[in-house]
């Protein structure tokens, strides 16, 4: 009972894991540039259809088809905010919300017109496969490497914001951008900057995902839920509190599923409404 | 701003409500399309309501339109089979929902609203799945058998009476909304959407306003919910689905936000280009409509009312 107790624990750690890499770049942007961004999810599929076909077409490893995700949606994430986003920084809300489900849309269809509409398998590598024996308990090794990747991840993260030039300026321009631009800061190149960072970070969550998660053309509106409620419920503009929310997010998403399978995602839900009307700014929220 | 308190009616409102009954004899084989449009229409009013004038974004607005559509469906299944006591039960059982959910959904601000409002659409969905011996789970609420309006007009194959019904409740309904938006209080709704932080300094409420319309547009979302049961007599679980919500908020932009009219027209041009596209191809059809929403926020952000009213300003303009 308590090791299967613990079981569930660490399976929705791995998963709150995999949640908070995804919508970690979320949080900054909407931190950064208080922009709502529906189609967040649609970096991440991108990632792991770049892992996909990079796997089945060109024959690389898994392994090294991540920094590829990473790039590549990167890449598009730039693209995008060139183009489209920059010039809806300063819309309503409702043009944003409008703005991104259309680009949810958009991607569904296109997706679907180029892979078609069913699920993309992925072949883990054998190392990554089957459990590993610790303490006494049996832990599946992909989960394993999942929670390991995330913790690299936001330690870098962590030290890029916190120790660098660059992350000073980010710090900078969510406070209050019209200092940090009297100051010097480039607050226009920050923000491409950051955005196609964050857009790496979910195409990177999106191709360590699909083992767990799945891929196909929805995605983005499958998951768009979780990782908006992980940037609500956590507060935007921060690390630790989408960090929290995802680890909580996922625990309960996991937990509930296995104890109470009849009631579905009913769990998620309810634990959104109630944390939002609790924590209207988010956990660790610290903008209006 | 001379006749923004006026009731009366102008001429151009008079022939656009001659359109739906022109309609009516001049396609009758697609009346049932029709009726669909008229509630759609209807629906896209309950978010014009409160998104349109008092800008309280809303992303589960089926939650009340499925609400609606069941208590309706539900109601007639075990007996209860009159058409109109039906349709105002399924009203206030939908605007108690609002009511209650309201007090959550004023609390927040833009985001936390959004993630309130879906949540609460998405928590519904699931019950609904789950409870399948009472809704009939993802088959739908089948076996429907509705009785005749005024124990007189029953509903045939051809859609005359549901299209007729539809017609009806619609008018009546619009005319309701355009008494409140044009009063004080609609005239407070728009001075919320405009300045929300100025509002309580001339002593509005903001909270209770909100509480107000917000109820007010779940009753109108249940009663069109509550039609679509009876004319269709099937009750779909996607009618509490996520994507009726988002399809429902791209066609009130796509028509114009806070005119009421732009609703129905968003409704009717959404419904036939679906219609029309979606029998190509329902992926094409996806990828339109994404196209056609960012084209709308990047270049025509009033819709095609807005467009409209922008032009007949321009024209009568002197030169």
């Amino acid at each position: 009972m308590i090791g299967n107790f613990i079981g569930v624990l660490f399976d929705g750690i791995a998963y709150g894991s995999l949640l908070f890499i995804i919508s970690i770049g979320l949080s900054v942007t909407m931190g950064l540039m208080n922009f709502v961004n529906l189609a967040h999810g649609a970096f991440a599929m991108v990632g792991g259809y770049a892992c996909v076909l990079a796997m089945s077409r060109l024959g690389v490893p898994f392994l090294a088809t991540l920094p590829l995700a990473f790039i590549v949606s990167a890449a598009v994430g730039a693209v995008l905010e060139r183009t489209l986003y920059r010039r809806l920084y300063r819309a309503t809300h409702l043009d944003q919300v409008l703005f991104s489900i259309g680009l949810v849309f958009i991607s569904i269809a296109a997706t679907t017109y180029a892979f078609g509409s069913q699920q993309q398998p992925v072949q883990l590598p054998s190392f990554l496969r089957g459990q590993v024996h610790v303490l006494g308990l049996d832990l599946g090794t992909y989960r394993l490497f999942l929670i390991a990747v995330v913790v690299v991840v936001t330690l870098a993260l962590t030290w890029l914001i916190e120790f660098t030039r660059f992350g000073a300026q980010i710090r900078a321009s969510v406070d209050n951008q019209q200092a940090a631009a009297g100051l010097g800061v480039n607050v226009e190149r920050v923000f491409s900057l950051t955005f196609a960072l964050g857009s790496g970070l979910a195409g990177l969550g999106g191709g360590l995902g699909i083992d767990v998660l799945g891929l196909e053309p929805t995605f983005p509106l499958k998951y768009m839920v979780y990782f908006l409620l992980v940037v609500a419920v956590g507060g935007a503009g921060t690390i630790t509190g989408p960090l929290v929310a995802a680890l909580i997010l996922g625990v309960f998403d996991v937990a509930g599923k296995y104890y109470v399978p009849q009631v579905g995602s009913f769990i998620i839900y309810v634990l959104m409404v109630v944390m939002l009307i609790l924590f209207p700014r988010g956990l660790m929220g610290r903008r209006v | 701003m001379s006749g923004l308190t006026t009731q009366r009616w102008s001429p151009y409102e008079m022939a656009f409500w001659l359109l739906p009954v022109a309609a009516f004899f001049i396609f009758p084989k697609y009346l049932t399309l029709g009726s669909q449009i008229l509630i759609t229409g209807m629906f896209a009013l309950s978010l014009d309501l409160i998104l349109g004038y008092a800008r309280i974004l809303s992303l589960g607005q089926a939650a009340f339109f499925g609400v609606g559509a069941y208590t309706a469906g539900l109601l007639a299944k075990y007996g209860w089979t009159e058409p109109l006591s039906g349709l105002l039960v399924a009203a206030v059982v939908a605007a108690l929902l609002g009511l209650v959910t309201s007090f959550l959904v004023v609390r927040g601000q833009d985001l936390t609203r959004l993630m309130v409002t879906m949540g609460i659409g998405l928590m519904l969905y699931e019950a609904a799945n789950q409870a399948t011996s009472i809704t009939g789970g993802v088959d739908g609420l089948s076996g429907i058998e509705m009785g005749k309006i005024f124990g007189v007009f029953g509903f045939g194959m051809d859609g005359r009476t549901a299209y007729i019904y539809a017609l009806c409740v619609l008018f009546v309904v619009f005319c309701i909304l355009r008494v409140v938006v044009r009063s004080p209080f609609g005239l407070s709704l728009r001075g919320i959407r405009e300045g929300e932080r100025r509002m309580p300094a001339i002593g509005a409420s903001v909270p209770r306003k909100l509480i107000a319309v917000y109820t007010m547009g779940a009753c109108v979302a249940g009663i069109a919910g509550a039609l679509l049961a009876q004319t269709t007599q099937f009750v779909g679980i996607d009618t509490l689905g996520f994507p009726r919500s988002a399809e429902l908020m791209i066609m009130l932009v796509l028509g114009g936000t806070g005119y009421l009219y732009g609703a129905l027209i968003g409704a009717a041009v959404f419904m036939i280009t679906q219609d029309y596209l979606s029998n190509l191809n329902p992926v094409y059809w996806q990828f339109w409509l994404g196209l056609l929403l960012v084209l709308i926020v990047m270049f025509a952000r009033g819709g095609i009312l807005g467009g409209l009213l922008a032009l007949r300003r321009r024209a009568s303009r002197p030169a």
